[in-house]
């Protein structure tokens, strides 16, 4: 059986590549070009150089060195249009319409799950690896591929997974799933791999320096169309007008930073109104919530929900999972009840339920 | 090519005797360079390669104010240069293809203006074989009194070229295209061809290409250019090329540039339904050494701009392969190859047709 291995130039997918080869695995490697960072590059106030950023020259070359290290064919796969459509085109519509994106969510459904297994099988490979930190088994008493949470819990990536399929799991492997970070760079340095110690990747992979906001102007600018005028009111919960906002693309629910108001305490944006172009501002506690919605469902551990259940929700990726209770609403929707009021429920975020170590399922919040 | 680059060090430009053997082994290989093209050795340039040797004659030749004729379907090394040429204040102007990828000779009259100062079109186009017009161009150029260069790298090797007969007065050969080595290739420039150099520094090469040459490389070019004389026709390798086309076709939607005259060695297939990028790697796998589009930075490819420029929808683009056969393919690997392509097309349908 051949295994394409996901290998993006960074430690955690480099070592898979050599812990499977030398499990003896039949390997080939391969590197999605998602995105060209030079598109936007200088372009309004976008950084000039780009560098030591996913889909880099510079990341390819470290994969292709990985993979001559250890004798395996690579590939560097072209589905950038894909990306572009599955990705960076909801990331920015979803900004503009008030909410917060996740695009490595939309990246692991559409690319690196969905097409990413697709060329593989293409070129003759049954299963892809890849660096995750993430578990997956088959649970035979319940016929079912099951996604639990890694030994490392800092470097949980489940809260990412949420959307894969049974058929994605079943074809996918965690190899990292039982391992710590420290302990993968010291299996890395093991296997004689130059960039055991190179730095983890941070930021959203195709924002160099972070400012996904001078992001969306210059894509929009790179795609000929202006950045719609969502300019309005910043107001109170009551609504009275506390000043004005640049447009609402500009904020997330829980920001503090940026306001542009001065305040004896501290002031967050609560809630975002795309159709009235209104922000809303507060104080903390209003930012508590005891319930959310979720649409857009995927089930995991479950094939769907009958009946109320009991789980723990995370509804951001550092957010520590809280108890709540799931309450179906028609076919594609769910009801999340916390014990406890949360802080910062924020559209555009998913909400992933777990059973202990186990993904239930998830969904996107409405 | 050996004695240079294990024994042999000597600096063609040096006055010492071990400079002038080397010179002499560069002068030899110019000879035969010459003969392959039928100009004289003083109109030959070394160059690191094709790309160099087209730049050269682009770059070298125009001026701001001037005005450039080139084809959609030229290879980057042009195409790319007359793209930078107009961002720096020169006139250009890309000629359309026809279906076949042909440029129209009669086009190349239009597009003439009083600031024309060259044209560039190639001779045989290196994703389709297809070959251009370029004697009719040549006596349009000559009647217009305006410079014309040819881009022959896909050309020489498989095709007899002469200078005079085309009526040019640049022409690019690379030495991988004729099975010479790689990083290696030469400009012919016509007698009274005033071109202005890329680099500084040097007198080498008639004050055109300023440098220590690659004697090793020339003299392999050198050799390259006599063994191509020594081979005679290409119809062996159109008759396998044929062959292939046959055998593939019955998977195939079709051969892009197939209804034009073609290179004997290139052909490039399009199989409706199938996603060209896995089906090369799917091949590789296997053995078979094929090509789609080109190839972009990080080694991924991206669509054809030659097949785009033919009026191909960018889905065939993407389902498009170019195959190319060489002097000592054997009727043996054409068949295995024809055999290992249709199973991994079928194979390939028959998993979109699932995953769909």
């Amino acid at each position: 059986m051949t295994i394409a291995v996901a290998m993006s130039g960074g430690v955690d997918s480099s070592t898979v590549a050599a812990m499977l080869k030398r499990e003896g695995h039949d390997l080939v490697g391969l590197t999605m070009q998602l995105w060209n960072q030079r598109r936007l590059a200088g372009k309004d106030g976008m950084p000039e150089q780009v560098q030591g950023r996913c889909c880099s020259i510079d990341d390819v070359y470290d994969a292709r060195r990985v993979a001559e290290m250890l004798s395996i064919p690579y590939y560097v796969v072209n589905h950038q249009e894909r990306f572009e459509r599955d990705v960076i085109r909801p990331f920015v519509d979803e900004y503009l319409s008030g909410r917060t994106p996740i695009p490595c969510s939309l990246c692991n459904n559409h690319l690196k799950f969905d097409q990413l297994l697709l060329t593989a099988r293409q070129i003759g490979a049954e299963r892809i690896a890849t660096g995750h930190y993430a578990r997956n088994e088959y649970d035979s008493q319940r016929g079912r591929w099951i996604l639990k949470r890694p030994a490392d819990a800092g470097k949980d990536q489940t809260y990412f997974l949420f959307g894969l399929t049974q058929e994605q799991l079943a074809r996918t492997l965690f190899p990292l799933g039982g391992f710590t970070k420290p302990e993968v760079r010291e299996l890395a340095t093991g296997y004689g791999l130059a960039l055991a110690n190179k730095p983890d990747s941070q930021e959203i992979c195709f924002i160099p320096g972070g400012d996904y906001k001078r992001f969306i102007d210059a894509y929009l600018e790179e795609q000929g169309e202006t950045v719609p005028d969502t300019a309005g009111e910043l107001v109170s919960a009551g609504g009275l007008p506390r000043g004005r906002h640049e447009g609402v693309h500009n904020f997330t629910v829980g920001q503090r930073k940026g306001l542009g108001l001065a305040s004896p305490s501290p002031l967050y944006v609560i809630s975002i109104d795309r159709d009235r172009k209104r922000v809303t501002i507060g104080a903390e506690q209003e930012l508590m919530r005891d319930a959310l919605r979720a649409q857009r469902l995927n089930w995991i551990s479950i094939a769907r929900l009958e009946d109320e259940m009991r789980a723990r929700v995370k509804i951001r990726h550092r957010h520590e999972p809280a108890w709540a209770t799931l309450r179906p609403i028609g076919a594609d929707e769910v009801e999340v009840r916390f014990d406890e009021a949360v802080r910062a429920v924020t559209p555009g975020q998913a909400a992933v339920f777990y059973a202990g170590d186990e993904v239930i399922g998830g969904g996107w919040i409405a | 090519m050996r004695p240079f680059l294990l024994e042999q060090f000597g600096n063609a430009s040096s006055i010492h005797q071990e400079g002038q053997h080397a010179r002499s082994a560069v002068e030899q290989a110019r000879a035969s360079v010459a003969r392959l093209l039928g100009c004289r050795p003083a109109e030959i340039v070394f160059t690191g390669g094709g790309t160099e040797s087209d730049n050269l004659a682009v770059f070298g030749s125009v001026r701001p104010g001037d005005h450039v004729i080139t084809s959609a379907v030229e290879h980057h090394a042009v195409l790319h240069a007359v793209e930078r040429l107009g961002e720096r204040g020169v006139e250009v102007e890309f000629l359309p293809v026809n279906g076949d990828g042909v440029v129209a000779a009669e086009d190349v009259r239009r597009a003439l203006r009083p600031n024309t100062r060259l044209i560039s079109v190639m001779m045989a186009n290196n994703e389709t074989g297809v070959l251009q017009p370029v004697e009719e161009i040549g006596r349009i150029a000559g009647e217009a009194g305006v410079r014309f260069h040819v881009d022959a790298v896909q050309a020489a090797g498989k095709l007899g070229i002469n200078v005079d007969s085309i009526g040019c007065h640049l022409l690019s050969i690379s030495g991988h295209k004729m099975h010479g080595p790689q990083g290696t290739g030469a400009l012919f420039v016509r007698r009274g061809t005033r071109l202005e150099p890329l680099s500084a520094g040097g007198a080498h090469e008639r004050q055109r290409r300023a440098g220590t040459e690659n004697v090793a490389g020339i003299v392999g070019l050198g050799q390259a250019a006599e063994c191509v004389m020594r081979s005679g026709t290409q119809e062996r390798m159109r008759g396998l090329r044929d062959r292939l086309e046959l055998g593939l076709l019955q998977h195939a939607g079709g051969v892009n540039g197939g209804g034009a005259p073609r290179v004997a060695n290139t052909s490039n297939v399009w199989f409706d339904g199938v996603d060209g990028e896995a089906l090369v790697i799917a091949l590789d796998l296997k053995g078979l050494a094929v090509s789609s589009g080109a190839a972009c930075s990080s080694g991924a490819s991206e669509p054809s701009h030659v097949l785009q420029a033919m009026g191909l929808s960018p889905d065939r683009a993407r389902s498009s392969l170019r195959f190319s056969l060489h002097r000592q393919t054997t009727e043996e690997e054409i068949d295995r190859a024809i055999e290992l392509v249709s199973s991994q097309v079928a194979r390939l349908r028959e998993l979109s047709a699932v995953t769909r």
